[in-house]
């Protein structure tokens, strides 16, 4: 079943393009990676789906409804969790409490929220973590919060604005993991923008590249990687240069 | 709301049953206060419970949901005109005014929050829009006859035995009394909301309104909500106020001053804490009929003293403690706040 479809979907900020016509669709349950260099537009295409900005033109539908023009709010309680590419704690609030924002829109019984909330830290292997303010957590660990926050409110589909970065080997391994237990066990369909290749080739099913604001390619990992304008425009300068 | 949302086990605050204990405890204590206390420190215990509970009152709006307010006097305000001019005109009871006020403070916040939350005028430029509104009435409420303009409201005193609770009629044991269950109440409210669905948004909000909005909340609804809730709050402040007194001036009831004391005690207890308010008032009220006291006693004309008083107070805790009290309590202490 195909799940998210973004057809032509267009932005401008005045004489910048920066996401141009893009087209894609994503099918339930799986995990798909957008990648391109910084600029190429991944973030703003983010924002154009969780609702933070509206399209200038083209479509984009959850599960068939369309869901462009609604607020941010609106696209989550249909199913649609994001997170920010710099991680945006409740600052002065417990990791606890930050989840609980999460896990209060599906369940409005406090202590169903409760449990669901400490199901998701045992998950992400925060549970140890529970009672601090979210202001004294390491980068690693507020990734970590950032993602069980979105996981919090039950959504079809999970954006994860670079979840990896800043992270070292061992534990972009361990995102990795936390990841494909997510989308093995709940059937959480994954959206991931991401510059770490080895999370890229580790989880995704399908890549799509972006640069410029366009759609230049789409495939199997495999075959994005060996595709040579991606090679010259992101991965050459970027990620071998 | 369904039973099972109130049940105390889904509630961490509840869920402390020594804080519930000891809660309860000082509740009793100055219940039987009164049996001791002279009259003049009932007077001043009397204020203390009034800043404590319209400090509660602001604390829900700003505290929990960060939306700044320097224009709650107009709530106070109309919740002490709108009551005492039906019991004036109309011998309508104040039990059953305070509902009129109430219903005008909340129209009033309605408006002011539309305006506001609808066209994203926040922090300090949504503050001026509550001072402007709050001038707007004090200077309309200058001009109406029968409110007794600028002239001020007079509510006579019964004789001792026609003297009715129904019309507050009454000496500061009564306000005491009335005032101690506004601040007690409102406390308990303050404790019960944090953990609650509607705690949680509030305080999301205040956090990062963008990343709240990722999260599913409807930032309009859940902003009308809580200035909805901390006008029809304040209105009953205004029942003391007029009540208690029995004389009104519009100067004095809309007055901008007014508005700005009544955020002290929360700023300096602990913004967003149940507990602040209620240590604040503690602490500043007395302070403030101290300063008066003295100088008085000097002989000294100078009635803008506890302004100027709580003004270095709260310099100094912005520069020693800029959390307020009970913040740094739990931090220093230890205080298991945290479910």
């Amino acid at each position: 079943m195909t799940l998210l479809v973004v057809e032509a979907v267009t932005k401008r900020f005045r004489g910048l393009t920066a996401v141009d016509a893009v087209s894609f669709s994503v099918e339930a349950g799986e995990i798909f990676a957008v990648i391109g260099p910084n600029g190429a537009g991944k973030t703003t295409l983010f924002s154009l789906i969780a609702g933070a900005l509206a399209p200038d033109s083209g479509t984009i539908t959850l599960a068939g409804e369309p869901i462009n023009g609604l607020r941010p709010d609106q696209i989550a309680l249909r199913g649609i969790g994001r997170t920010f590419q710099v991680v945006r704690p409740f600052p002065k609030m417990t990791v606890f409490d930050n989840l609980m924002v999460g896990s209060l829109l599906r369940h409005s019984a406090t202590s169903v929220a409760r449990n669901r909330a400490d199901a998701i830290l045992e998950r992400l292997g925060l549970m140890t973590q529970r009672s601090k303010l979210a202001s004294e957590l390491t980068l690693p660990d507020r990734k970590r919060l950032e993602v069980a926050r979105a996981l919090a409110t039950e959504p079809k589909v999970l954006l994860l604005d670079e979840v990896m970065a800043g992270l070292r080997p061992t534990e972009i391994d361990n995102m990795v993991a936390i990841l494909r237990t997510i989308n093995a066990e709940s059937g959480t369909t994954i959206v991931l923008i991401e510059h770490v290749m080895r999370a890229v080739m580790a989880l995704a099913g399908r890549v799509l590249v972006l640069h410029h604001g366009a759609l230049v390619a789409e495939g199997r990992p495999d075959e994005i990687v060996r595709h040579t304008e991606v090679i010259r425009s992101y991965l050459g300068t970027e990620v071998l240069g | 709301m369904n039973k099972k949302r109130l049940l105390p086990e889904s509630n961490g605050v509840v869920e402390n049953a020594g804080a519930v204990w000891l809660a309860l405890l000082a509740f009793a204590v100055l219940a039987i206060v009164p049996l001791f206390a002279s009259r003049y420190a009932l007077s001043v215990l009397i204020l203390v419970f009034y800043f404590a509970y319209v400090g509660q009152a602001w604390n829900i709006m700003m505290g929990l949901a960060g939306q700044l307010s320097l224009g709650h006097a107009l709530y106070v305000g109309l919740g002490a005109y709108i009551p005492a001019l039906l019991w004036l005109h109309l011998e309508v009871s104040p039990l059953i005014g305070v509902f009129a006020g109430m219903g005008a403070a909340m129209l009033v916040a309605a408006v002011i929050g539309w305006l506001g939350f609808r066209f994203g005028i926040e922090g300090v430029y949504f503050a001026l829009l509550t001072i402007a509104f709050s001038e707007v009435a004090r200077v309309a409420v200058d001009h109406i006859p029968f409110a007794g303009g600028s002239g001020g409201l007079f509510l006579p005193v019964q004789a001792a035995d026609k003297a009715s609770i129904l019309d507050l009629d009454g000496g500061p044991l009564l306000f005491y009394y009335v005032t101690l269950t506004l601040a007690a109440a409102a406390t308990a409210l303050v404790a019960w909301l944090t953990r609650s669905r509607h705690g949680y948004i509030w305080r999301a909000i205040r956090e990062d309104p963008q990343a709240a909005e990722a999260l599913g909340i409807n930032l309009f609804a859940a902003k009308m909500k809580v200035i909805l809730l901390s006008a029809a709050m304040t209105s009953i402040a205004g029942l003391v106020n007029a009540f208690y007194y029995r004389n009104l001036f519009p100067a004095q009831s809309f007055d901008m001053a007014r508005s700005l004391e009544l955020i002290i005690a929360p700023i300096i207890g602990g913004l967003g804490t149940a507990l602040g308010p209620v240590i604040g008032a503690f602490l500043l009220t007395p302070v403030g009929e101290a300063l008066i006291a003295i100088t008085r006693l000097l002989g000294l004309d100078a009635p803008g003293t506890k302004g100027v008083g709580y003004g270095l107070i709260l310099l100094a805790m912005i520069f020693l403690k800029p959390d307020g009290i009970w913040p740094w309590l739990v931090r220093k202490f230890r205080i298991r706040d945290r479910p």
